[in-house]
């Protein structure tokens, strides 16, 4: 499995490496987001005397608007990952190949963390200084964001590589796949805003609880990826 | 685990193959036997069933009956197996479009996990036999044409070294020159054992190629013809 996981996620990283869709693409598009929450919320935040700064401080909407972004980022990702592959039959080359299934899944999930992983290092640093969110300089706190950051993203890339094979095979797979993916990480999502704002209001014992949240949704899509992913690239 | 594949007996035995394609019968009772070192090319109109002949081959279309074993084991419980040891050419080429030619047919000998054979480098081999080196070697698929990359396509299948060739419409795309390497690429592969299994409604061509042709019609084979 492991070797066929590293032939994938190199494969996949050199495709975004040459064509930089990630870069060019996925990360002007969640900015844009990030952007036009801050105008959306520019009277909650900023403006109006009439909203108490303590009432919606930053350190709690911060972490949606980032957490929100990174899910969009994810479907996008996702996206672009399968459409490689079906473009010009490669799907069906990767089970002519005799790919280990299970390779398949780890490799993908892989290639498409990693990519968040650098998505989300400028998204967050957009965030904080765009909202005027601090973190807390503790151990504690930059070790939970670190943390939910790195769990999350593998849960959610994990999700959305079982889902985008799900729909390999189906004409409207571009509206469904997000469609199936957005209901289905709510809690994952609630889980790392969560944490994150744990992490921003140095509550870091409230945000550990919620990790939990991110590392059984890893734990159980990571499961449902290697043993069913076989049947999800036959069908 | 994977099973080791027989060195010996047909490379393909198909016996009252029945699929279906949705709910339409694309092979009702089809027969086949493929020897070692055979070229057999299946003729016959569109939708007769060539392409699904092989596509139940390399398993990428069930038989709801019949038999089907290739390179001696058993398709359906030794898929994986099967399938490192076979080499597909179909209607779509399985290129990465942002990957350069080099790297597709790096990717396929890797993901293959094929063993180089004889020659000491596959891959640069592959790529100058089908006329890939130089410049081409390190353009991206996504700027080259149609038969460029079918070519493409041919040297990540020939560089893996694998004992069977299936073909579908192999000369589709490509000019007379590429055509021709085709057609010296199946007579040097057969010659050195390789088996090859081609799908083509071009009579002519099949003839300069084929130890065998069989013409399939309606999903049965209609008319087996002995051409060597």
């Amino acid at each position: 499995m492991w070797h066929d996981a590293k032939v994938v996620l190199f494969k996949d990283l050199a495709v975004e490496w040459q064509s930089k869709v990630a870069l060019r693409q996925v990360l002007p598009f969640v900015l844009t987001v990030v952007l036009l929450f801050a105008f959306g919320l520019d009277r909650v935040l900023i403006n109006d005397p009439l909203i108490s700064a303590d009432t919606v401080p930053v350190a709690y909407v911060a972490p949606g608007v980032f957490w929100l972004a990174v899910l969009f980022s994810s479907v996008m990702l996702i996206q672009r990952s399968i459409s490689s592959e079906l473009d010009d039959g490669a799907w069906d080359q990767l089970r002519l190949w005799g790919l280990d299934p299970a390779g398949v899944f780890v490799g993908k999930t892989l290639a498409v963390a990693i990519q968040l992983l650098i998505i989300e290092l400028m998204l967050g640093a957009v965030v904080l200084l765009g909202f005027g969110a601090t973190v807390p300089n503790t151990v504690s706190s930059w070790s939970l964001i670190v943390t939910v950051m790195v769990i999350a993203t593998i849960a959610l890339s994990a999700v959305a590589s079982c889902y985008a094979a799900l729909s390999a095979g189906i004409r409207v797979r571009e509206t469904l796949v997000p469609v199936l993916l957005l209901p289905i990480t709510v809690p994952l999502l609630l889980a790392s805003v969560q944490a994150w704002q744990g992490a921003l209001t140095s509550e870091t014992a409230v945000g550990w609880a919620w990790v939990r949240v991110d590392a059984v949704f890893a734990v159980i899509y990571g499961a449902v990826g290697v043993l069913a992913y076989g049947a999800l690239m036959e069908e | 685990m994977q099973q080791a594949l027989v060195q010996s007996g047909p490379a393909v035995h198909m016996a009252g193959v029945v699929a279906l394609l949705g709910t339409f019968p694309a092979l009702s009772g089809f027969d086949l036997s493929v020897a070692r070192g055979e070229v057999c090319v299946l003729s016959g109109p569109n939708g007769a069933g060539k392409t699904t002949v092989l596509r139940v081959a390399a398993g990428l279309v069930p038989a709801i009956r019949g038999s089907v074993h290739v390179l001696g084991s058993d398709v359906r419980a030794d898929r994986r197996s099967v399938r490192r040891h076979l080499g597909y050419l179909g209607h779509a080429t399985g290129l990465y479009a942002d990957l350069t030619v080099e790297q597709n047919v790096r990717f396929a000998v890797q993901a293959a996990g094929s063993k180089p054979g004889s020659h000491p480098q596959p891959i640069d081999r592959a790529l100058t036999r089908l006329g890939l080196d130089g410049r081409l070697r390190s353009l991206r698929v996504a700027y080259l044409s149609a038969g460029q990359r079918r070519r493409v396509a041919l040297a990540s299948l020939i560089a893996r070294n694998v004992p069977l060739w299936l073909l579908d419409e192999p000369h589709a795309a490509l000019d007379p020159d590429g055509r021709n390497l085709i057609d010296e690429l199946v007579r040097e592969a057969a010659a050195s054992g390789t088996s090859v299994l081609v799908a083509s409604h071009d009579l002519e061509r099949a003839g300069r190629i084929a130890d065998r042709v069989l013409t399939v019609q309606g999903g049965r084979v209609a008319v087996a013809d002995n051409v060597a």
